[in-house]
């Protein structure tokens, strides 16, 4: 009621009164200006192209057109689909995949837990884990495709002085797949054992003291305790390198040693986003197809990451009763 | 804090020990291979120990790319990226941090949901539109998908929330400052060592970034270092036959990565140290 009053009184004189309009205001809208640069970036570099990937999906292109032409309904998908080079391309993306995410979380695991412990010089160690990662994938694929040449290579000549037969690193399947997951794992795997490892040190250190006096000996230890107690960082590292493992585009590409950059002379390990770079830049095949083919990816990466979740909100359901 | 249970014996240092050599060897191989002659490479054994023609190799690698522009491009995008995303993730991080509006916590959600959107989706059409807008082969082209990020709002958003007490805020504000006021006096000094911290992964990323420059820069004479490092390869009867080139640009395009790793590395772990414990 004053508060009106002396508004009131007051109101003719006026540039208070709009100060305090526009200081509410201020209060209201400055958040949204805050937050709005990263809504305008996303719209152009997320939104727009999500949906005018979509848009475009549905039509022809004609070669050397301007424009796209008529709508062709699900023909690209139908076209993509039966290509055999895209199927291909997802079994490798899968295969390559899990070679580069399963072997990785697991030792990004086991030197998280010896980094956990009461080293010398821990500050030095854990920089040194970390030193693969300032080294760009680029430069990474053409250092390990040095060592996985196929005739001079390092990794041929450490098989031949064993007595083993060389092995054809760029033209076997399952081979190229490994080295091109090696490089993957050699420049993540520290970045996510410092993950894990913070994880790690956030659990109590008098749980393990009790567990040791009860007889716990370390493995029974890390197993009970240590595990179960880091499991939301683990779906956090197991999420973040789905995502990146389904994207896995510069080693394949760096690592092929012919110019078509088509992953192998028999497409043996071109992924998914090669398809599509390899799709959207060439002449013979128009734009619809790599759309149709980035769409397909999009599918694939929501509904394995879905899959990851469901999996591990089960096992903790699981873990709980 | 008695740490009695954890003494590390011979097998943790020797299994850690065998751990960073494996990290640490590819580098070391890649800088022999770069200080030998070509010939040398392709000869058995192998060499483990460098040679003196460093130089010779550095010499031919700037004959087959424009080693200097390339670096530069690189450190151009790399710092633009760094400021535009520290500038936009502090203010955004502040308000979602700090401020009450309406929406905020689904916005949030948002933010973190776009980051299943993967990059490839944005190849057609970008490359449609940036042909059209004669945008191809800038530095801007390489930039706009680096001016904010969803990974620094979120970053910054988990350290301000603890790191601005409330109290402060309200205290500017019934001095009657403006919301921007208080970002910039307030926020801004409180959020600076995440700052540095978010700045640098940035720098990091855009610099290792690869597809997308190579999409937005093919047949250009603009290269970032990453870009040019495929041409080395691509080079008509170069790159594939000729490792002791290969790896000597690639080691020399790794060298300011690595300076940078010296000078930082400590701020490197605990920014992942910090990001994880929260997330």
């Amino acid at each position: 009621m004053l508060d009106q009053a002396s508004q009131a009184r007051r109101s003719p004189q006026g540039p208070s009164a709009l100060r305090q309009r526009l200081s509410r205001w201020d209060v209201k809208y400055a958040p949204y200006l805050f937050i709005a640069p990263f809504f305008v970036v996303f719209a152009v570099i997320g939104l727009y192209p999500l949906l005018y990937t979509g848009y475009l999906s549905f039509f022809s292109w004609p070669r050397f057109g301007a424009e796209h032409g008529d709508a062709v309904g699900w023909a690209n998908y139908s076209h993509v689909l039966s290509d055999p080079v895209f199927r291909k391309a997802i079994v490798n993306t899968i295969g390559i995949f899990l070679l580069s995410s399963v072997p990785q979380v697991i030792v990004a695991t086991v030197i998280a837990a010896l980094l956990d412990t009461n080293l010398r010089g821990r500050s030095w160690w854990r920089m040194s884990v970390l030193l693969p990662y300032v080294v760009a994938p680029a430069a990474a694929a053409l250092i390990w495709g040095a060592i996985f040449a196929d005739n001079s290579g390092l990794a041929n000549e450490i098989l031949r002085v064993v007595g083993i037969d060389p092995i054809g690193w760029h033209s076997d399947r399952f081979a190229s797949w490994t080295a091109i997951a090696t490089m993957v794992n050699w420049r993540w795997t520290g970045y996510n054992t410092l993950i894990i490892l913070a994880a790690m040190q956030a659990v109590p250190r008098d749980i393990y003291e009790s567990a040791s006096i009860d007889g716990a000996n370390r493995v029974r230890q890390f197993w009970n305790i240590t595990l179960p107690s880091i499991r939301p960082t683990m779906v956090f590292v197991i999420v973040t390198s789905t995502m990146g493992g389904l994207q896995i585009f510069t080693e394949p590409r760096l690592f092929d040693t012919n110019l078509q950059h088509q992953g192998g002379a028999n497409y043996q390990f071109q992924t998914l986003t090669m398809y599509v770079f390899n799709t959207a830049n060439s002449a013979t095949d128009p734009y619809p197809r790599a759309a149709a083919a980035a769409w397909l990816l999009f599918l694939l990466i929501v509904g394995i990451a879905l899959l990851n979740f469901l999996v591990t909100r089960a096992v903790q359901r699981r873990s709980l009763r | 804090m008695s740490r009695s249970v954890n003494k590390p014996g011979f097998l943790v240092y020797g299994l850690l020990g065998a751990f960073i050599l494996g990290s640490v060897f590819p580098l070391y191989w890649s800088y022999v291979l770069g200080t030998v002659t070509k010939e040398r490479v392709l000869q058995t054994p192998p060499p483990f120990l460098p040679g003196g023609h460093f130089l010779d190799n550095a010499g031919r690698v700037f004959d087959q790319i424009d080693f200097w522009s390339a670096l530069a491009n690189s450190v151009i995008v790399s710092a633009a990226g760094a400021v535009s995303v520290v500038l936009f993730s502090t203010l955004a991080g502040y308000a979602f941090a700090k401020l009450r509006f309406r929406g905020s916590n689904m916005l949030m959600a948002f933010i973190i949901m776009t980051l299943a959107v993967p990059t490839q989706l944005a190849l057609v059409p970008m490359l449609k539109q940036f042909s059209n807008l004669g945008l191809t082969g800038t530095h801007a082209a390489v930039i706009l998908p680096w001016l904010v990020t969803a990974f620094g709002v979120f970053f910054m958003r988990q350290y301000l929330v603890d790191a601005i007490p409330d109290e402060l805020i309200d205290a500017a504000r019934v001095d009657g400052c403006s919301q921007l006021r208080i970002a910039w006096t307030v926020a801004v000094p409180a959020a600076r060592p995440a700052m540095a911290i978010l700045a640098l992964f940035t720098f990091m990323s855009v610099w290792t970034d690869f597809m997308w420059p190579l999409l937005v820069l093919q047949n250009s004479d603009v290269q970032t270092l990453q870009t040019a490092l495929d041409q080395l390869k691509i080079a008509p009867g170069q790159g594939l036959s000729d490792l002791a080139l290969l790896q000597a640009g690639t080691i020399m395009a790794t060298i300011p990565l690595l300076l940078l790793f010296i000078a930082t590395g400590r701020h490197l772990v605990s920014g992942i140290m910090q990001g994880a414990v929260k997330g």
